[in-house]
């Protein structure tokens, strides 16, 4: 991905074709969204406006599901996760902003699963960088990232949506 | 015990909870972080399967050492919503009562390899000598002990202010009732006061407040009337008849009389006031039952955010670790 590629905007709108034309190839009517706190809801937030979604945006935090919580501790910004729509027999549009090791996802997908049952969820990623853990895959992406060990790339906004590449940290 | 001694005990060297024995010592920031996660926590009963993973392989042990069936029960649940597994020790029949010291009966549990008593106990300390005693991994949860502290019944209560007011500044609460048995409301002053609310007003006959009762940041009341004038939340507490003789009051009757809450003495204060009783409620001696059943009241209000309340403290004080950015 070149430095260009880093440009928010285009990489939404990657994500948005793919994610268009993964509805329209598994005939996914009617599909809820949601988007994983925090960075994953500043996404979903503008792609449930452009693909004009009809009900209204679910959140999720996954502080809960962590699976590396005995060994963190409590996150001290939680936010309350609402699904303000049923999940049973749904389809679902799960959107966060990194995939990277995908215990996120996997929490989520813990999260989801303890509200209802859905038919199908489609996972979508503005970035899908290298440094997975398990064994997770998103189906639309708005772009691909090799990143060195000990860098990471961090989504900061909600305005203006802007991507970083640091050094150092987890 | 000095509000930093308590503190010492309750907080890890990051200041973050270890055990929960009493609001003292505690900070605004504590508080209002407590009750942030408790509202996250309340959206788990939106589920379909009410429970978060938190503590899962946990094991809580409930050692009550007095009864209280709606405490216990709230703290079994909570337990239970974070997938705990919930030990209830039954003192009455434990080894205690075959002589066995306190410190034993912990020291065996401990060999079970528990992590977390929620104490309740007719001494005031008890809780905090258990918190001394414990490995390093155990904490310890205060659920309510003697005369001295109940603060998940104070942070459930301060949460349910907050929820019907959106707020703490400006506000006048009156706490009405039997001051002087009252761990809850010990830890209501604390909590409040801490959480900055205008005034808080105990309103009771002299014989149920405790000495030099404003030291604890109140002014006191001996009139309902008076002490109910434009308070915009008025918390009842029970009459603690098995604590008390018969010189504390006269008659329940005469009680009723002069310190009940009725439908024209709530006209006193503001319109929009609510009602708290943490439980259980002495109708017609504490409490009209027109008002306990009422619009303003939101005593059932209370039990349900306990639970939430109960979760956000043990899942904080279960892993104090250093917060971490997850990588996702």
């Amino acid at each position: 991905m070149s430095q260009a590629d880093f440009d928010v905007e285009t990489l939404l709108a990657r994500l948005e074709v793919s994610l268009r034309e993964e509805l329209a190839r598994r005939r996914l009517d009617d599909p809820a969204m949601i988007g994983v706190h925090t960075g994953g809801a500043w996404i979903a937030e503008v792609l449930h406006r452009r693909l004009g979604f009809s009900e209204p945006l679910g959140y999720l935090d996954i502080s809960f599901y962590r699976d590396d919580y005995p060994q963190s501790g409590m996150n001290p910004d939680v936010r309350a996760s609402k699904l303000p729509f049923r999940v049973d027999g749904r389809n679902i549009v799960l959107i966060d902003d990194v995939l990277y090791t995908g215990r996120t996802v996997r929490a989520a997908l813990n999260e989801i699963f303890d509200y209802g049952r859905p038919a199908e969820i489609v996972l979508g990623v503005l970035i899908d960088r290298n440094g997975r853990q398990i064994p997770i895959q998103a189906d639309c992406i708005g772009g691909r990232l090799e990143l060195e060990p000990g860098q990471r790339i961090k989504l900061t906004g909600p305005e203006p949506l802007q991507l970083t590449i640091r050094t150092g940290g987890r | 015990m000095s509000a930093t001694a308590a503190a010492d005990i309750q907080l890890d060297a990051a200041g973050r909870l270890r055990h929960f024995l009493t609001i003292e010592g505690l900070s605004r920031e504590l508080l209002v972080r407590i009750m942030d996660t408790a509202e996250s926590f309340a959206g788990v009963t939106a589920q379909n399967v009410k429970k978060v993973p938190l503590l899962r392989g946990k094991t809580v042990v409930n050692l009550f050492f007095e009864n209280s069936t709606r405490t216990r029960t709230t703290f079994e649940l909570a337990a239970k919503r974070l997938s705990a597994d919930v030990l209830n020790i039954n003192i009455a029949t434990s080894a205690t009562s075959k002589g066995e010291s306190l410190l034993d009966t912990v020291r065996n549990l401990e060999a079970m390899h528990v992590d977390m008593f929620v104490v309740r106990h007719a001494q005031s300390g008890a809780a905090h000598f258990i918190a001394r005693h414990v490995a390093p991994h155990i904490s310890v949860l205060n659920a309510g002990d003697g005369r001295h502290a109940h603060p998940t019944q104070a942070m459930l209560d301060v949460f349910t202010i907050r929820r019907a007011k959106g707020r703490f500044a400006g506000l006048k609460v009156a706490i009405v009732g039997d001051i002087l048995h009252s761990r809850v409301a010990r830890s209501e002053i604390l909590a409040l006061n801490t959480l900055g609310v205008d005034e808080v007003r105990v309103v009771a006959p002299k014989t149920l407040l405790p000495a030099h009762v404003e030291a604890l940041g109140v002014v006191p009341y001996h009139d309902l009337n008076e002490g109910l004038r434009d308070v915009d939340v008025v918390i009842m507490l029970r009459l603690q008849l098995e604590r008390m003789g018969t010189a504390f009051i006269p008659s329940e009757h005469e009680y009723f009389q002069r310190f009940g809450l009725t439908e024209k003495r709530l006209e006193k204060a503001r319109p929009d006031v609510i009602v708290m009783h943490p439980g259980p409620i002495n109708r017609g001696i504490e409490i009209d039952s027109a008002i306990a059943d009422g619009p303003r009241s939101v005593i059932l209000q209370q039990v349900t955010h306990g639970i939430a309340v109960r979760m956000a403290v043990m899942s904080m004080a279960m892993h104090s670790g250093p917060d971490m950015e997850v990588p996702a």
